[in-house]
């Protein structure tokens, strides 16, 4: 779709990532030696069964959790062995998250819930104001940004966490199962939102274990016992 | 994240547990008022006590039957026996044996009842001599006191307290006026004027005629001649200590005791009022400030109760907030805000209920409070610091939360 595609720089490089998990004296290795480069504009769907190690991918590429061994580049900086409050501000200017439980704080309204990144990102109250209700027109809910979560469907929750990944124009959006809380006609209507962020530009990685989800992305990379088993261009 | 948000944060997160905030802040509430109404107390006590003091006169010993000391079983309790008497008082006046007290002064008090125009009053009547008036320091507001010659030939005239006098006539200026004290017509000569009121009694709230009277009149029989108390009143300041010792060799050589241990009269300085009154104090000081340490010691730990159970609640919050960039200190400033106000808010009720205390607890106790702006002011310092302190742990823990176990927690 974008002819410049072939040319775009890479923003997320994973070379030889490995994980160990240690419970007591038991180690487990999540991931054994992962290899990724994702380019800007990219639409990527990782797939996996449950404890292929895909979780604990997402988990590193959203910089929730720090590698054993191997690097990871995100936005052409090194990640690998930043403390915690540095991470913090690579999650908040970098990444914006979509969760499965779309985890809005039931408390605050829409338009307060999709601040959130700007507030830790030292935006000025009245921009906040400004790109919060630019990010929820552009999920389709300009009408609702003083509504609270509990007055919002599913697929409207979603939309608000997906103007909450959106507003601090981060590097990449990183949506784990984002519809796997969601009826059919709302799953659609989620997917159709990343397409047409996709089309604008955006970098977005998918983690799912629905193939038909999958099929969405531009590119699949399937995940199996801690490694990469294949990485293939969906068919148009 | 500025203050602004973290302190908007905070607080709605405060006021989405209204209740279970109100609860936890109770200790935190309790210590404060206990802070406040201590601090009041030791003011309201120390002005209390210095007007007494001068209410009394000055230069005074107090004389009063009974020993104070408690190494006989036999003897009656401090001043229940009637120990002293008309002699004692005569004795102690003597210029010779006892040359450095300046004015003696009796009082016999006895409760009667006493009338006028059909108006019944009953009130403390004391029976005195003419020194009365300036050993215990008091004005007229009209008329004179009576004098000598009344107590040598037992007139019938009595002195009312400004209080009775409005009690009986319904004003003051009854100079001339007759009242019926137990049946016997006396005749007012003269109006105390106001003098409020000490610890025991209402000093404006009597009726006071020459004691041989009193004596033979109203009292009459076995008891006729005792006193209930003797108001002596040295010449200065620096002849107490002089008066001290001549009234104790007079009463004793007179009463045919040789050691002193075993008086039957005892003998207080204004001094030994004011240590006395400065000992109960002391004693209430340390009781609220006991009670004030410990309910905000538990004030405190509940501070940290509820707000470790705030992180655990809100872990999913916790590990959002961090998934969105939020750094650790921001984190921990978030729960420290929490806790302070928690601390703040008992702080201010306390502060309130407090100041209501001081305008409750003088009518219970009959002894002023005193508000003190430096004590709320302090109070609710001590209140912001105790949740900041108690905040800490919990604050830390959340900081410390993992962000991907924050946001796995169901």
């Amino acid at each position: 779709m974008s002819p410049s595609r072939e040319a775009a720089e890479v923003v997320i490089e994973l070379s030889g990532v490995r994980k160990v998990y240690r419970t007591g004296s038991i180690e487990f290795e999540a991931l054994r030696g992962v290899d990724l480069d994702i380019r800007r504009g990219e639409y990527v769907a990782i797939m996996g069964p449950s404890g292929s190690g895909k979780s604990t991918l997402m988990n590193v590429l959203g910089c929730l959790d720090v590698v054993t061994s191997g690097t990871y580049r995100l936005a052409g900086s090194d990640v690998g062995d930043l403390d915690e409050a540095e991470l913090a501000r690579i999650r908040n200017r970098e990444i914006g998250f979509v969760f499965q439980g779309f985890n809005l704080l039931p408390g605050l309204s829409a338009w307060r819930n999709v601040e959130l990144p700007l507030i830790y990102a030292g935006v000025p109250k009245d921009e906040r104001r400004e790109r919060a209700a630019v990010a929820l027109e552009r999920v389709g809910l300009g009408d609702k940004l003083d509504n609270r979560p509990g007055e919002l469907s599913g697929g409207q929750q979603q939309r608000v966490a997906v103007a909450r990944a959106l507003v601090g124009e981060p590097t990449m959006i990183l949506a784990d199962e984002p519809t796997g809380n969601l009826d059919s006609v709302s799953t659609v209507d989620v997917l159709n939102l990343f397409e047409e962020l996709h089309a604008a530009g955006r970098t977005i990685v998918l983690i799912t274990h629905e193939s038909e989800v999958a099929e969405h992305a531009e590119r699949v990379v399937r995940v199996r016992d801690g490694l990469i088993q294949t990485s293939e261009a969906v068919a148009a | 994240m500025n203050w602004t948000e973290t302190l908007h944060t905070a607080w709605s997160a405060v006021r989405s547990h209204a209740l279970r905030s109100l609860l936890t802040v109770l200790g935190i509430l309790i210590g404060i008022a206990a802070v406040i109404l201590t601090v009041g107390l030791g003011l309201g006590t120390q002005k209390d006590v210095a007007s007494q003091i001068d209410s009394l006169g000055s230069n005074l010993l107090i004389v009063s039957p009974g020993s104070s000391t408690d190494s006989s079983g036999m003897r009656g309790g401090f001043g229940t026996a009637t120990t002293l008497t008309l002699a004692d008082a005569e004795a102690l006046g003597s210029e010779t044996s006892a040359p450095d007290i300046a004015a003696v002064a009796p009082e016999k008090t006895t409760s009667l009842a006493l009338e006028a125009n059909d108006t019944n009053w009953t009130t403390s009547v004391t029976g005195t001599t003419a020194s009365w008036v300036d050993v215990r320091a008091r004005e007229l507001e009209v008329g004179s006191f009576f004098d000598e010659e009344d107590v040598a030939s037992a007139a019938r005239v009595v002195v009312l307290g400004s209080e009775t006098a409005t009690e009986l006539f319904g004003r003051t200026n009854v100079v001339g006026q007759t009242v019926e004290i137990d049946g016997t017509p006396f005749e007012v000569v003269g109006v105390l004027a106001s003098a409020g009121s000490d610890s025991s009694s209402n000093l404006d709230d009597i009726a006071v005629a020459p004691i041989s009277t009193v004596a033979n009149v109203l009292v009459g029989g076995t008891s006729a001649s005792s006193v209930s108390t003797i108001y002596l009143q040295a010449a200065s300041a620096d002849q107490l200590a002089a008066a001290y010792q001549e009234a104790q060799a007079v009463l004793l050589n007179l009463h045919g005791i040789t050691d002193a241990d075993s008086a039957d009269f005892s003998i207080s300085s204004q001094e030994a009022l004011v240590e006395t009154a400065t000992s109960i104090y002391q004693t209430l000081t340390i009781l609220l400030t006991g009670i004030a340490a410990l309910s905000l010691l538990v004030g405190g730990i509940g501070v940290m109760n509820i707000m470790l159970v705030s992180v655990t609640e809100r872990t999913r919050e916790i590990g959002l907030r961090k998934a969105l960039g939020a750094p650790p200190w921001a984190i921990r400033r978030q729960f420290l805000t929490e806790a302070a106000i928690l601390g703040l808010g008992g702080g201010i009720l306390g502060a309130l209920l407090g100041a209501l205390g001081t305008l409750v607890l003088p009518a219970l106790i009959g002894s002023s409070v005193v508000l003190s702006g430096a004590a709320v002011a302090g109070a609710l310092g001590v209140s912001i610091a105790i949740g900041i302190v108690f905040g800490v742990y919990p604050a830390t823990r959340a900081a410390r939360l993992a962000p991907i176990d924050a946001l796995r927690t169901e």
